[in-house]
């Protein structure tokens, strides 16, 4: 798999290093609502469909970026800076 | 001030390996005696940083992805955003850069004692270094005076194209010889001299 970053044009997956899931919202920390953290840190859908992520250039710029990934094909439709694109939350 | 210990200790043996057929395809090098200094500009300030550089250095490279300039003894090259190599066989680079770049506008680390310069040089150069790294090195893709970062076996790597013909590669001095014996090995089947 090739992911193109922003700054160091197209590299293979070998240099990146997958960072999690990118469509969740963290919680208001004063919550105390387990429900709710539970999700937050276990509950995962796993779409065999378009799916954002976070990724880090490990062994590149070393920067945070938010990839656009079809988890049935690999295709990638997007890759950004992770700071230029605020996490919105779920948005499948 | 004492002189710095080559990592590469009894690996580096000069003369003539590999290959013998055709002469040396590459030319290996271990660069001493040059200053290496990481500037990385806030996001705000990155163009400022680079003015400084360039009033530090007299080599001023533009921001853009990867950009950079070898000007004599001295380079300059971007390896992430914000982020640029500095290297000089004069080792007052620091303080000049030190003078010229207050932390509102970036940081400085001297990386000379924690990292280590080979030289590869030659008309093979492209197709050996293209053995150990998964990037493009021709010359439309990676001209000369561009810097890139990227990994060997997990050995992260800065390298600086120097002209057509060579590169400088900037790994961790712990790293090094374990590289150099890697890059020997690829550079076997075209010939290498080591200088």
């Amino acid at each position: 798999m090739i992911i193109k970053c922003p700054y160091c044009g197209p590299r293979d997956v070998i240099e990146y290093t997958y960072q999690g899931d990118a469509t969740r919202t963290r919680p208001d920390a004063a919550s105390t609502d387990q429900n709710l953290w539970n999700a937050y840190i276990y509950d995962r859908t796993n779409p065999a469909k378009s799916h954002r992520e976070f990724w880090l250039h490990s062994g590149g710029c070393r920067q945070h970026l938010i990839v656009t990934r079809d988890m049935s094909t690999h295709m990638i439709s997007s890759v950004a800076f992770s700071r230029d694109n605020k996490n919105v939350g779920d948005q499948r | 001030m004492a002189d710095l210990q080559s990592p590469l200790g009894a690996a580096y043996t000069p003369g003539n390996h590999g290959n013998a057929a055709g002469g040396a395809g590459v030319t290996l090098q271990e660069r001493t005696n040059v200053s290496l200094v990481q500037v990385t500009a806030w996001s705000s300030t990155i163009p400022t940083v680079l003015t400084a550089i360039g009033s530090a250095t007299g080599v001023i490279i533009q921001n853009k992805p990867g950009n950079g300039r070898v000007a004599g003894e001295k380079s300059v090259f971007g390896f992430a955003p914000g982020r640029f190599m500095v290297t000089s066989a004069t080792p007052d680079i620091e303080q000049r850069l030190r003078a010229a770049i207050s932390p509102e506008l970036g940081t400085i680390v001297v990386l000379t004692h924690g990292r280590t310069v080979i030289r590869v040089s030659g008309s093979r150069v492209e197709w050996v270094l293209a053995k150990l790294f998964a990037i493009d090195f021709s010359a439309h893709a990676f001209p000369v005076g561009a810097g890139r970062a990227t990994l060997h076996h997990d050995i992260h790597t800065l390298i600086q194209r120097i002209n057509e013909e060579t590169f400088d590669l900037y790994v961790f001095r712990t790293f090094a010889r374990s590289f150099w014996k890697t890059l020997g090995h690829a550079a076997e089947e075209v010939g290498y001299r080591v200088e």
